[in-house]
Protein backbone atom coordinates (compact mmCIF):
# COMPACT_ATOMS: atom_id res chain seq x y z
CA UNK A 1 0.00 0.00 0.00
CA UNK A 2 2.67 2.43 0.95
CA UNK A 3 4.44 1.55 -2.10
CA UNK A 4 1.47 2.40 -4.29
CA UNK A 5 0.92 6.31 -3.06
CA UNK A 6 4.78 6.18 -3.36
CA UNK A 7 3.64 5.76 -7.21
CA UNK A 8 0.80 7.68 -7.33
CA UNK A 9 3.32 10.76 -6.13
CA UNK A 10 4.35 10.48 -9.97
CA UNK A 11 2.80 12.30 -13.06
CA UNK A 12 3.41 9.43 -15.04
CA UNK A 13 1.48 6.89 -12.82
CA UNK A 14 -1.47 9.16 -12.20
CA UNK A 15 -1.93 10.06 -15.84
CA UNK A 16 -1.41 6.46 -16.60
CA UNK A 17 -4.63 5.24 -14.29
CA UNK A 18 -6.80 8.05 -16.09
CA UNK A 19 -6.22 7.36 -19.36
CA UNK A 20 -6.40 3.38 -18.53
CA UNK A 21 -9.50 3.56 -16.65
CA UNK A 22 -11.00 6.40 -19.39
CA UNK A 23 -10.15 3.62 -22.22
CA UNK A 24 -11.54 0.55 -20.03
CA UNK A 25 -14.61 2.89 -20.16
CA UNK A 26 -15.09 3.82 -23.46
CA UNK A 27 -14.10 -0.10 -24.83
CA UNK A 28 -16.58 -1.42 -23.04
CA UNK A 29 -19.47 0.74 -24.22
CA UNK A 30 -19.80 -1.00 -27.45
CA UNK A 31 -18.23 -4.13 -26.32
CA UNK A 32 -21.96 -5.46 -26.15
CA UNK A 33 -22.96 -4.29 -29.81
CA UNK A 34 -19.79 -5.49 -30.77
CA UNK A 35 -20.25 -8.71 -29.66
CA UNK A 36 -24.18 -9.12 -30.86
CA UNK A 37 -23.62 -7.93 -34.31
CA UNK A 38 -20.89 -10.19 -35.02
CA UNK A 39 -18.13 -7.35 -35.75
CA UNK A 40 -15.25 -8.88 -33.13
CA UNK A 41 -13.47 -9.49 -35.96
CA UNK A 42 -14.09 -5.94 -37.27
CA UNK A 43 -12.29 -4.68 -34.27
CA UNK A 44 -9.37 -7.82 -34.34
CA UNK A 45 -9.12 -6.59 -38.04
CA UNK A 46 -8.62 -2.81 -37.20
CA UNK A 47 -6.36 -3.18 -34.40
CA UNK A 48 -3.84 -4.79 -37.16
CA UNK A 49 -4.33 -2.15 -39.32
CA UNK A 50 -3.72 0.17 -36.67
CA UNK A 51 -0.22 -1.38 -35.78
CA UNK A 52 0.31 -1.27 -39.76
CA UNK A 53 -0.14 2.94 -39.73
CA UNK A 54 1.87 2.86 -36.46
CA UNK A 55 4.37 1.39 -38.08
CA UNK A 56 4.20 4.09 -41.31
CA UNK A 57 4.22 6.64 -38.34
CA UNK A 58 7.18 5.35 -36.74
CA UNK A 59 9.32 5.40 -40.40
CA UNK A 60 7.83 8.55 -41.23
CA UNK A 61 9.42 9.68 -37.98
CA UNK A 62 6.34 11.89 -37.58
CA UNK A 63 6.17 13.29 -33.83
CA UNK A 64 2.69 12.77 -33.18
CA UNK A 65 1.53 9.30 -34.56
CA UNK A 66 -2.05 9.97 -34.20
CA UNK A 67 -2.28 12.28 -37.43
CA UNK A 68 -1.44 8.91 -39.34
CA UNK A 69 -3.18 6.16 -37.35
CA UNK A 70 -6.73 7.39 -36.88
CA UNK A 71 -7.58 8.29 -40.30
CA UNK A 72 -6.13 4.85 -41.56
CA UNK A 73 -7.97 3.37 -38.91
CA UNK A 74 -11.51 5.16 -39.22
CA UNK A 75 -11.35 4.66 -43.07
CA UNK A 76 -10.31 0.81 -43.02
CA UNK A 77 -13.10 0.54 -40.43
CA UNK A 78 -15.47 2.22 -43.09
CA UNK A 79 -14.05 0.06 -45.88
CA UNK A 80 -14.38 -2.93 -43.42
CA UNK A 81 -17.60 -2.81 -42.68
CA UNK A 82 -18.89 -2.64 -46.50
CA UNK A 83 -17.56 -5.63 -47.48
CA UNK A 84 -18.77 -7.21 -44.64
CA UNK A 85 -22.30 -6.70 -46.20
CA UNK A 86 -20.80 -7.70 -49.61
CA UNK A 87 -22.35 -11.50 -49.85
CA UNK A 88 -20.29 -12.11 -52.51
CA UNK A 89 -17.06 -11.17 -50.91
CA UNK A 90 -16.66 -13.35 -47.69
CA UNK A 91 -16.33 -10.48 -45.07
CA UNK A 92 -14.58 -12.52 -42.89
CA UNK A 93 -11.93 -13.81 -45.58
CA UNK A 94 -11.52 -10.10 -46.46
CA UNK A 95 -11.19 -9.19 -43.03
CA UNK A 96 -8.55 -11.62 -42.16
CA UNK A 97 -6.54 -10.28 -45.03
CA UNK A 98 -6.44 -6.71 -44.29
CA UNK A 99 -5.26 -7.75 -41.04
CA UNK A 100 -2.99 -10.44 -41.49
CA UNK A 101 -1.54 -8.27 -44.74
CA UNK A 102 -1.36 -4.92 -42.29
CA UNK A 103 0.73 -6.76 -39.65
CA UNK A 104 3.07 -8.30 -42.52
CA UNK A 105 3.74 -4.66 -43.94
CA UNK A 106 3.91 -3.22 -40.34
CA UNK A 107 6.54 -5.52 -39.40
CA UNK A 108 8.34 -4.88 -42.69
CA UNK A 109 8.44 -1.62 -43.00
CA UNK A 110 9.88 -1.59 -39.04
CA UNK A 111 12.41 -3.49 -40.40
CA UNK A 112 13.65 -1.90 -43.36
CA UNK A 113 13.19 1.44 -42.03
CA UNK A 114 13.94 1.70 -38.59
CA UNK A 115 16.44 3.50 -37.29
CA UNK A 116 15.98 2.19 -33.89
CA UNK A 117 18.64 0.38 -31.96
CA UNK A 118 15.41 -2.23 -30.10
CA UNK A 119 13.94 -3.03 -33.06
CA UNK A 120 11.82 -5.91 -31.18
CA UNK A 121 11.38 -4.06 -28.08
CA UNK A 122 9.98 -1.17 -30.02
CA UNK A 123 7.73 -4.20 -32.08
CA UNK A 124 6.62 -5.79 -29.25
CA UNK A 125 5.49 -2.72 -27.04
CA UNK A 126 3.03 -1.73 -30.03
CA UNK A 127 1.68 -5.23 -30.38
CA UNK A 128 1.55 -5.84 -26.04
CA UNK A 129 1.53 -1.86 -25.60
CA UNK A 130 4.16 -2.60 -22.51
CA UNK A 131 5.50 0.88 -21.98
CA UNK A 132 3.72 3.22 -24.36
CA UNK A 133 1.18 3.92 -21.10
CA UNK A 134 3.42 4.99 -18.83
CA UNK A 135 5.22 7.29 -20.92
CA UNK A 136 2.28 9.57 -22.14
CA UNK A 137 3.05 13.25 -22.42
CA UNK A 138 0.54 15.71 -21.24
CA UNK A 139 -0.72 16.46 -24.60
CA UNK A 140 -1.56 12.49 -25.63
CA UNK A 141 -3.39 12.68 -21.76
CA UNK A 142 -5.39 15.53 -23.22
CA UNK A 143 -6.70 14.12 -26.55
CA UNK A 144 -7.43 10.79 -25.10
CA UNK A 145 -9.50 12.77 -22.83
CA UNK A 146 -11.13 14.69 -25.05
CA UNK A 147 -11.69 11.74 -27.62
CA UNK A 148 -13.22 9.55 -24.62
CA UNK A 149 -15.42 11.93 -23.51
CA UNK A 150 -16.98 12.69 -27.26
CA UNK A 151 -17.08 8.54 -27.00
CA UNK A 152 -19.08 8.54 -24.16
CA UNK A 153 -21.57 11.22 -25.38
CA UNK A 154 -22.20 9.76 -28.77
CA UNK A 155 -22.86 7.03 -27.02
CA UNK A 156 -25.41 8.30 -24.71
CA UNK A 157 -26.75 10.50 -26.84
CA UNK A 158 -27.53 7.72 -29.30
CA UNK A 159 -27.83 5.25 -26.79
CA UNK A 160 -31.59 3.97 -28.18
CA UNK A 161 -31.08 3.98 -31.50
CA UNK A 162 -27.75 1.90 -30.77
CA UNK A 163 -29.82 -0.39 -29.22
CA UNK A 164 -32.33 -0.68 -32.06
CA UNK A 165 -30.05 -0.91 -35.20
CA UNK A 166 -27.99 -3.94 -32.53
CA UNK A 167 -31.08 -5.38 -32.13
CA UNK A 168 -32.78 -5.52 -35.74
CA UNK A 169 -31.36 -3.87 -38.59
CA UNK A 170 -33.92 -4.30 -40.52
CA UNK A 171 -37.09 -3.04 -38.27
CA UNK A 172 -35.22 -0.01 -37.65
CA UNK A 173 -34.95 0.67 -41.25
CA UNK A 174 -38.50 -0.10 -41.68
CA UNK A 175 -39.21 2.49 -38.93
CA UNK A 176 -37.19 4.78 -40.53
CA UNK A 177 -33.77 5.34 -38.82
CA UNK A 178 -31.01 5.24 -41.19
CA UNK A 179 -29.58 2.24 -40.26
CA UNK A 180 -26.57 2.53 -42.57
CA UNK A 181 -25.43 5.54 -40.66
CA UNK A 182 -25.71 4.07 -37.24
CA UNK A 183 -24.04 1.40 -38.62
CA UNK A 184 -20.88 3.62 -39.99
CA UNK A 185 -20.58 5.92 -36.84
CA UNK A 186 -20.38 2.38 -35.23
CA UNK A 187 -17.61 1.68 -37.23
CA UNK A 188 -16.17 5.02 -36.89
CA UNK A 189 -16.69 5.26 -32.70
CA UNK A 190 -14.50 1.59 -33.23
CA UNK A 191 -11.99 3.00 -34.98
CA UNK A 192 -11.71 5.71 -32.34
CA UNK A 193 -11.41 3.54 -29.03
CA UNK A 194 -8.98 0.59 -30.88
CA UNK A 195 -6.36 3.87 -31.59
CA UNK A 196 -7.15 4.63 -28.08
CA UNK A 197 -6.75 1.81 -26.69
CA UNK A 198 -3.69 1.02 -28.57
CA UNK A 199 -1.81 2.95 -25.57
CA UNK A 200 -3.10 0.90 -23.09
CA UNK A 201 -2.61 -2.41 -24.36
CA UNK A 202 -0.82 -2.74 -27.81
CA UNK A 203 -2.99 -4.11 -30.97
CA UNK A 204 -2.43 -7.30 -29.57
CA UNK A 205 -4.88 -7.03 -27.36
CA UNK A 206 -7.58 -4.46 -27.62
CA UNK A 207 -10.20 -7.20 -28.57
CA UNK A 208 -9.83 -8.53 -25.46
CA UNK A 209 -10.69 -5.18 -23.69
CA UNK A 210 -13.45 -4.77 -26.07
CA UNK A 211 -15.01 -8.00 -25.57
CA UNK A 212 -14.04 -9.92 -22.46
CA UNK A 213 -16.41 -7.31 -20.21
CA UNK A 214 -19.16 -7.43 -22.78
CA UNK A 215 -19.00 -11.16 -22.16
CA UNK A 216 -19.00 -11.23 -18.48
CA UNK A 217 -22.03 -9.14 -18.51
CA UNK A 218 -23.70 -11.09 -20.77
CA UNK A 219 -22.99 -13.71 -18.16
CA UNK A 220 -25.10 -12.55 -15.49
CA UNK A 221 -27.37 -9.96 -16.98
CA UNK A 222 -30.63 -9.35 -18.82
CA UNK A 223 -31.54 -6.47 -20.34
CA UNK A 224 -29.48 -4.66 -22.47
CA UNK A 225 -29.07 -1.15 -19.84
CA UNK A 226 -28.07 -3.23 -17.13
CA UNK A 227 -25.67 -5.50 -19.70
CA UNK A 228 -23.77 -2.11 -20.69
CA UNK A 229 -23.99 -0.71 -17.02
CA UNK A 230 -22.09 -3.46 -15.98
CA UNK A 231 -19.68 -4.05 -18.29
CA UNK A 232 -18.61 -0.44 -18.07
CA UNK A 233 -18.17 -1.16 -14.58
CA UNK A 234 -16.26 -4.65 -14.81
CA UNK A 235 -14.02 -2.98 -17.56
CA UNK A 236 -13.14 0.47 -15.60
CA UNK A 237 -12.11 -1.73 -12.17
CA UNK A 238 -10.51 -4.12 -14.28
CA UNK A 239 -8.58 -1.76 -16.28
CA UNK A 240 -7.85 0.32 -12.83
CA UNK A 241 -6.60 -3.01 -10.72
CA UNK A 242 -4.93 -4.54 -14.00
CA UNK A 243 -2.98 -1.20 -13.82
CA UNK A 244 -2.46 -1.29 -10.32
CA UNK A 245 -1.01 -4.60 -10.55
CA UNK A 246 1.77 -4.92 -13.02
CA UNK A 247 3.08 -1.57 -11.08
CA UNK A 248 3.24 -3.29 -7.75
CA UNK A 249 4.13 -6.70 -9.69
CA UNK A 250 6.49 -5.05 -12.24
CA UNK A 251 4.27 -6.80 -15.10
CA UNK A 252 3.62 -5.79 -18.30
CA UNK A 253 0.86 -3.57 -17.95
CA UNK A 254 -1.59 -4.63 -21.27
CA UNK A 255 -1.40 -8.44 -20.42
CA UNK A 256 -2.18 -7.42 -16.55
CA UNK A 257 -5.54 -5.79 -17.52
CA UNK A 258 -6.23 -8.49 -20.19
CA UNK A 259 -5.57 -11.31 -17.03
CA UNK A 260 -7.57 -9.38 -15.21
CA UNK A 261 -10.63 -9.30 -17.66
CA UNK A 262 -10.00 -12.82 -18.02
CA UNK A 263 -10.59 -13.94 -14.50
CA UNK A 264 -13.83 -11.32 -14.11
CA UNK A 265 -15.02 -13.50 -16.71
CA UNK A 266 -14.34 -16.59 -15.57
CA UNK A 267 -16.06 -15.30 -12.19
CA UNK A 268 -19.07 -14.15 -14.21
CA UNK A 269 -19.44 -17.61 -16.13
CA UNK A 270 -19.63 -19.38 -12.91
CA UNK A 271 -21.92 -17.05 -10.84
CA UNK A 272 -24.03 -17.78 -14.54
CA UNK A 273 -24.05 -21.06 -14.36
CA UNK A 274 -25.35 -20.70 -11.42
CA UNK A 275 -27.55 -18.51 -11.39
CA UNK A 276 -29.65 -19.58 -14.53
CA UNK A 277 -28.36 -23.38 -15.48
CA UNK A 278 -26.23 -23.23 -18.07
CA UNK A 279 -27.13 -20.87 -21.16
CA UNK A 280 -25.80 -22.56 -24.49
CA UNK B 1 -56.88 5.77 -52.90
CA UNK B 2 -55.43 2.23 -51.85
CA UNK B 3 -52.87 2.23 -48.93
CA UNK B 4 -50.45 0.20 -51.28
CA UNK B 5 -51.00 0.22 -54.61
CA UNK B 6 -48.43 -2.23 -56.87
CA UNK B 7 -48.03 -1.99 -60.32
CA UNK B 8 -46.59 -4.33 -62.95
CA UNK B 9 -44.00 -5.32 -59.50
CA UNK B 10 -40.59 -7.20 -60.40
CA UNK B 11 -38.16 -8.13 -57.30
CA UNK B 12 -34.89 -9.51 -57.69
CA UNK B 13 -31.11 -8.97 -56.20
CA UNK B 14 -28.51 -7.88 -58.23
CA UNK B 15 -31.09 -6.97 -61.09
CA UNK B 16 -31.61 -11.48 -61.05
CA UNK B 17 -35.47 -11.10 -61.25
CA UNK B 18 -37.15 -13.54 -58.64
CA UNK B 19 -40.51 -12.74 -59.57
CA UNK B 20 -42.41 -10.31 -62.08
CA UNK B 21 -45.81 -8.93 -63.52
CA UNK B 22 -46.63 -8.90 -59.73
CA UNK B 23 -49.90 -6.62 -59.59
CA UNK B 24 -52.35 -5.90 -56.41
CA UNK B 25 -53.72 -3.37 -54.24
CA UNK B 26 -54.09 -3.26 -50.72
CA UNK B 27 -57.10 -1.09 -49.30
CA UNK B 28 -57.55 -0.34 -45.57
CA UNK B 29 -58.70 -2.68 -43.42
CA UNK B 30 -57.75 -5.63 -45.74
CA UNK B 31 -55.85 -9.26 -44.39
CA UNK B 32 -53.86 -10.21 -46.98
CA UNK B 33 -52.16 -13.37 -47.16
CA UNK B 34 -49.07 -13.66 -49.43
CA UNK B 35 -48.78 -17.60 -50.05
CA UNK B 36 -46.23 -19.26 -52.53
CA UNK B 37 -43.59 -22.20 -52.26
CA UNK B 38 -40.45 -21.75 -50.13
CA UNK B 39 -37.94 -19.29 -51.83
CA UNK B 40 -40.33 -17.94 -54.76
CA UNK B 41 -39.95 -14.50 -53.25
CA UNK B 42 -42.64 -13.89 -50.54
CA UNK B 43 -39.70 -12.47 -48.15
CA UNK B 44 -38.03 -10.09 -50.65
CA UNK B 45 -41.50 -8.87 -51.62
CA UNK B 46 -42.10 -8.29 -47.89
CA UNK B 47 -38.55 -5.82 -47.82
CA UNK B 48 -39.58 -4.51 -50.72
CA UNK B 49 -42.52 -3.09 -49.40
CA UNK B 50 -41.06 -1.76 -46.75
CA UNK B 51 -38.68 0.09 -48.95
CA UNK B 52 -35.59 -1.94 -47.49
CA UNK B 53 -34.78 -2.96 -50.95
CA UNK B 54 -35.81 -1.55 -54.31
CA UNK B 55 -37.86 -3.05 -56.60
CA UNK B 56 -36.24 -4.29 -60.18
CA UNK B 57 -38.64 -2.85 -61.99
CA UNK B 58 -42.54 -1.71 -61.47
CA UNK B 59 -43.65 0.78 -58.53
CA UNK B 60 -45.08 0.69 -55.15
CA UNK B 61 -47.32 4.06 -54.57
CA UNK B 62 -48.55 4.31 -50.86
CA UNK B 63 -51.59 6.17 -50.49
CA UNK B 64 -54.81 7.00 -48.34
CA UNK B 65 -52.41 8.99 -45.63
CA UNK B 66 -50.31 5.86 -44.95
CA UNK B 67 -46.99 7.00 -44.69
CA UNK B 68 -43.55 5.46 -45.16
CA UNK B 69 -42.76 4.81 -41.93
CA UNK B 70 -46.13 3.81 -40.37
CA UNK B 71 -45.75 0.62 -40.93
CA UNK B 72 -45.11 -2.23 -38.72
CA UNK B 73 -42.76 -5.07 -39.40
CA UNK B 74 -42.62 -8.38 -37.67
CA UNK B 75 -39.43 -10.20 -39.46
CA UNK B 76 -38.55 -13.84 -39.86
CA UNK B 77 -36.24 -14.07 -36.71
CA UNK B 78 -32.91 -13.58 -37.10
CA UNK B 79 -29.55 -15.34 -35.10
CA UNK B 80 -28.43 -12.12 -33.88
CA UNK B 81 -31.62 -12.33 -31.80
CA UNK B 82 -31.65 -15.67 -30.58
CA UNK B 83 -28.97 -14.53 -27.71
CA UNK B 84 -29.62 -10.99 -27.39
CA UNK B 85 -29.60 -9.72 -23.52
CA UNK B 86 -32.82 -7.56 -23.82
CA UNK B 87 -35.66 -7.39 -21.53
CA UNK B 88 -39.10 -7.18 -22.75
CA UNK B 89 -39.82 -3.70 -22.03
CA UNK B 90 -36.68 -2.32 -24.10
CA UNK B 91 -37.59 -4.16 -27.24
CA UNK B 92 -41.10 -3.42 -26.95
CA UNK B 93 -40.31 0.30 -26.45
CA UNK B 94 -38.00 0.62 -29.56
CA UNK B 95 -40.93 0.02 -31.77
CA UNK B 96 -41.24 4.16 -31.07
CA UNK B 97 -38.29 4.87 -32.34
CA UNK B 98 -40.12 5.76 -35.84
CA UNK B 99 -41.86 8.47 -33.99
CA UNK B 100 -38.90 10.08 -31.78
CA UNK B 101 -37.49 12.03 -34.80
CA UNK B 102 -34.45 13.61 -33.82
CA UNK B 103 -34.81 12.91 -30.08
CA UNK B 104 -32.32 11.01 -28.71
CA UNK B 105 -34.84 9.56 -25.83
CA UNK B 106 -38.55 8.47 -25.04
CA UNK B 107 -40.93 10.03 -24.06
CA UNK B 108 -44.18 9.66 -21.45
CA UNK B 109 -46.53 9.01 -24.35
CA UNK B 110 -44.21 6.96 -25.86
CA UNK B 111 -43.47 4.67 -22.77
CA UNK B 112 -47.52 4.84 -22.08
CA UNK B 113 -47.57 3.35 -25.76
CA UNK B 114 -45.71 0.60 -25.30
CA UNK B 115 -46.91 -0.48 -22.34
CA UNK B 116 -50.45 -0.14 -23.39
CA UNK B 117 -49.26 -2.95 -26.48
CA UNK B 118 -47.95 -5.49 -23.82
CA UNK B 119 -51.31 -5.13 -22.32
CA UNK B 120 -52.68 -5.67 -25.50
CA UNK B 121 -50.39 -8.66 -26.27
CA UNK B 122 -50.91 -9.89 -22.75
CA UNK B 123 -47.29 -9.74 -22.10
CA UNK B 124 -47.37 -7.02 -19.68
CA UNK B 125 -46.28 -9.79 -16.72
CA UNK B 126 -43.34 -10.41 -18.58
CA UNK B 127 -41.98 -6.92 -19.04
CA UNK B 128 -38.96 -6.92 -16.86
CA UNK B 129 -37.97 -10.82 -18.25
CA UNK B 130 -35.11 -11.65 -20.84
CA UNK B 131 -36.07 -11.92 -24.36
CA UNK B 132 -33.59 -15.09 -25.26
CA UNK B 133 -35.29 -17.10 -22.25
CA UNK B 134 -39.28 -16.84 -23.49
CA UNK B 135 -40.91 -19.74 -24.94
CA UNK B 136 -41.14 -18.92 -28.88
CA UNK B 137 -44.99 -17.90 -29.00
CA UNK B 138 -44.03 -15.17 -26.51
CA UNK B 139 -41.24 -13.77 -28.27
CA UNK B 140 -43.52 -13.24 -31.53
CA UNK B 141 -45.97 -11.49 -29.01
CA UNK B 142 -42.89 -9.24 -27.99
CA UNK B 143 -42.27 -8.51 -31.26
CA UNK B 144 -46.03 -8.34 -32.78
CA UNK B 145 -46.15 -6.17 -29.49
CA UNK B 146 -43.26 -3.45 -30.60
CA UNK B 147 -44.72 -3.81 -34.29
CA UNK B 148 -48.08 -2.35 -33.15
CA UNK B 149 -45.86 0.63 -31.22
CA UNK B 150 -44.66 1.41 -35.03
CA UNK B 151 -48.16 1.54 -36.63
CA UNK B 152 -51.84 2.03 -35.74
CA UNK B 153 -52.59 1.15 -39.56
CA UNK B 154 -50.61 -1.53 -41.06
CA UNK B 155 -48.79 -4.63 -40.13
CA UNK B 156 -46.80 -6.53 -42.37
CA UNK B 157 -45.64 -9.98 -40.81
CA UNK B 158 -43.28 -12.59 -42.41
CA UNK B 159 -44.31 -16.08 -41.14
CA UNK B 160 -45.69 -15.27 -37.71
CA UNK B 161 -46.11 -18.84 -36.70
CA UNK B 162 -42.69 -20.78 -37.73
CA UNK B 163 -42.29 -23.10 -35.72
CA UNK B 164 -45.07 -22.41 -32.93
CA UNK B 165 -46.89 -25.88 -31.73
CA UNK B 166 -50.31 -25.97 -33.05
CA UNK B 167 -52.17 -24.26 -29.95
CA UNK B 168 -49.94 -21.71 -29.67
CA UNK B 169 -49.98 -21.26 -33.94
CA UNK B 170 -54.23 -20.92 -32.98
CA UNK B 171 -53.88 -18.46 -30.24
CA UNK B 172 -51.60 -16.18 -32.78
CA UNK B 173 -53.86 -16.51 -35.64
CA UNK B 174 -56.99 -15.04 -33.29
CA UNK B 175 -54.44 -11.99 -31.89
CA UNK B 176 -53.92 -11.15 -35.66
CA UNK B 177 -57.56 -11.88 -36.06
CA UNK B 178 -58.86 -9.61 -33.44
CA UNK B 179 -55.95 -6.71 -34.65
CA UNK B 180 -57.80 -6.85 -37.98
CA UNK B 181 -61.11 -6.16 -36.69
CA UNK B 182 -59.97 -3.38 -34.49
CA UNK B 183 -59.03 -1.51 -38.17
CA UNK B 184 -55.67 -2.23 -38.72
CA UNK B 185 -54.78 -3.55 -41.91
CA UNK B 186 -52.79 -7.22 -42.59
CA UNK B 187 -50.34 -8.12 -44.85
CA UNK B 188 -49.28 -11.74 -43.71
CA UNK B 189 -46.93 -14.50 -45.42
CA UNK B 190 -47.69 -18.08 -44.84
CA UNK B 191 -47.21 -21.32 -45.51
CA UNK B 192 -51.00 -22.72 -44.00
CA UNK B 193 -52.64 -22.50 -47.05
CA UNK B 194 -55.88 -23.52 -44.76
CA UNK B 195 -55.27 -20.72 -42.00
CA UNK B 196 -54.86 -18.51 -45.57
CA UNK B 197 -58.37 -19.21 -46.59
CA UNK B 198 -60.27 -19.23 -42.87
CA UNK B 199 -58.91 -15.82 -41.82
CA UNK B 200 -57.94 -13.54 -45.13
CA UNK B 201 -59.87 -11.66 -46.94
CA UNK B 202 -57.37 -11.48 -49.68
CA UNK B 203 -54.84 -14.05 -51.24
CA UNK B 204 -51.69 -12.92 -53.44
CA UNK B 205 -50.21 -16.30 -54.42
CA UNK B 206 -46.50 -15.92 -55.90
CA UNK B 207 -44.52 -18.15 -57.73
CA UNK B 208 -44.56 -19.86 -61.46
CA UNK B 209 -48.12 -18.88 -61.39
CA UNK B 210 -48.79 -15.09 -59.92
CA UNK B 211 -52.65 -14.96 -58.61
CA UNK B 212 -54.11 -11.45 -56.72
CA UNK B 213 -57.95 -11.75 -55.55
CA UNK B 214 -60.27 -12.30 -52.93
CA UNK B 215 -60.60 -15.68 -50.69
CA UNK B 216 -63.52 -16.78 -53.42
CA UNK B 217 -61.54 -15.72 -56.86
CA UNK B 218 -58.74 -18.24 -55.33
CA UNK B 219 -60.26 -20.79 -54.35
CA UNK B 220 -62.35 -21.07 -58.08
CA UNK B 221 -58.74 -19.45 -59.92
CA UNK B 222 -56.89 -22.42 -61.12
CA UNK B 223 -53.61 -21.41 -59.38
CA UNK B 224 -55.68 -21.62 -56.19
CA UNK B 225 -57.29 -24.89 -56.27
CA UNK B 226 -54.03 -26.81 -57.42
CA UNK B 227 -52.31 -25.32 -54.71
CA UNK B 228 -54.94 -25.85 -51.95
CA UNK B 229 -55.37 -29.75 -53.58
CA UNK B 230 -51.35 -29.36 -53.05
CA UNK B 231 -51.41 -28.72 -50.06
CA UNK B 232 -53.98 -31.34 -48.43
CA UNK B 233 -52.32 -33.83 -50.25
CA UNK B 234 -49.11 -32.99 -48.98
CA UNK B 235 -50.47 -32.79 -45.27
CA UNK B 236 -52.06 -36.57 -45.91
CA UNK B 237 -48.87 -37.94 -47.29
CA UNK B 238 -46.56 -36.76 -44.73
CA UNK B 239 -48.70 -37.55 -41.39
N1 LIG C 1 -29.71 -11.17 -50.01
C1 LIG C 1 -29.96 -11.95 -51.08
N2 LIG C 1 -29.16 -11.89 -52.18
C2 LIG C 1 -29.39 -12.67 -53.25
N3 LIG C 1 -30.42 -13.54 -53.35
C3 LIG C 1 -31.26 -13.67 -52.30
C4 LIG C 1 -31.08 -12.87 -51.11
N4 LIG C 1 -32.05 -13.19 -50.22
C5 LIG C 1 -32.81 -14.14 -50.84
N5 LIG C 1 -32.34 -14.41 -52.08
C6 LIG C 1 -32.93 -15.36 -53.03
O1 LIG C 1 -34.19 -14.88 -53.40
C7 LIG C 1 -35.12 -15.93 -53.51
C8 LIG C 1 -36.36 -15.62 -52.72
O2 LIG C 1 -36.07 -15.57 -51.35
P1 LIG C 1 -37.17 -15.20 -50.26
O3 LIG C 1 -37.83 -13.93 -50.67
O4 LIG C 1 -36.51 -15.23 -48.94
O5 LIG C 1 -38.19 -16.41 -50.40
P2 LIG C 1 -39.40 -16.85 -49.44
O6 LIG C 1 -39.49 -15.87 -48.32
O7 LIG C 1 -40.59 -16.86 -50.33
O8 LIG C 1 -39.07 -18.23 -48.96
C9 LIG C 1 -34.41 -17.19 -53.06
O9 LIG C 1 -34.08 -17.93 -54.21
C10 LIG C 1 -33.16 -16.71 -52.39
O10 LIG C 1 -32.10 -17.59 -52.64
MG1 LIG D 1 -39.24 -16.04 -46.23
Amino acid sequence: MDKLILYLQYPFVRYALIVGVLIALCSSLLGVTLVLKRFSFIGDGLSHVAFGAMAIAAVLQLTNEMVIILPVTVISAVLLLRTGKNARIQGDAAIAMVSVGALAFGYLLMNVFSTSPNLSGDVCSTLFGSTSILTLTQTEVWVCVVLSVAVVLIFLFFYNRIFAVTFDEDFSRAAGTRADAYNLMIAVVIAVIIVLAMNLVGSLLISALVIFPALSAMRVFNSFRSVTVCSAILSVVSAFFGIVLSILAGTPVGSTIVAVDVAVFLVCYAVGAAKGGFRK
Amino acid sequence: MAFITATDLSLGYDSQVIVSGLNFTVNRGDYLCIVGENGSGKTTLMKTLLHLKEPVGGQIVTGDGLKKNEIGYLPQQTLVQRDFPASVKEIVLSGCQGRCGMRPFYNREEKSLARENMERMGILALADRCYRDLSGGQQQRVLLARALCATRKILLLDEPVAGLDPVVTAQMYDLIKDLNRDGITIIMISHDIEAAMKYASHILHIGDRVFFGTIDEYRKSETGHFFIEGQKDGVESNG
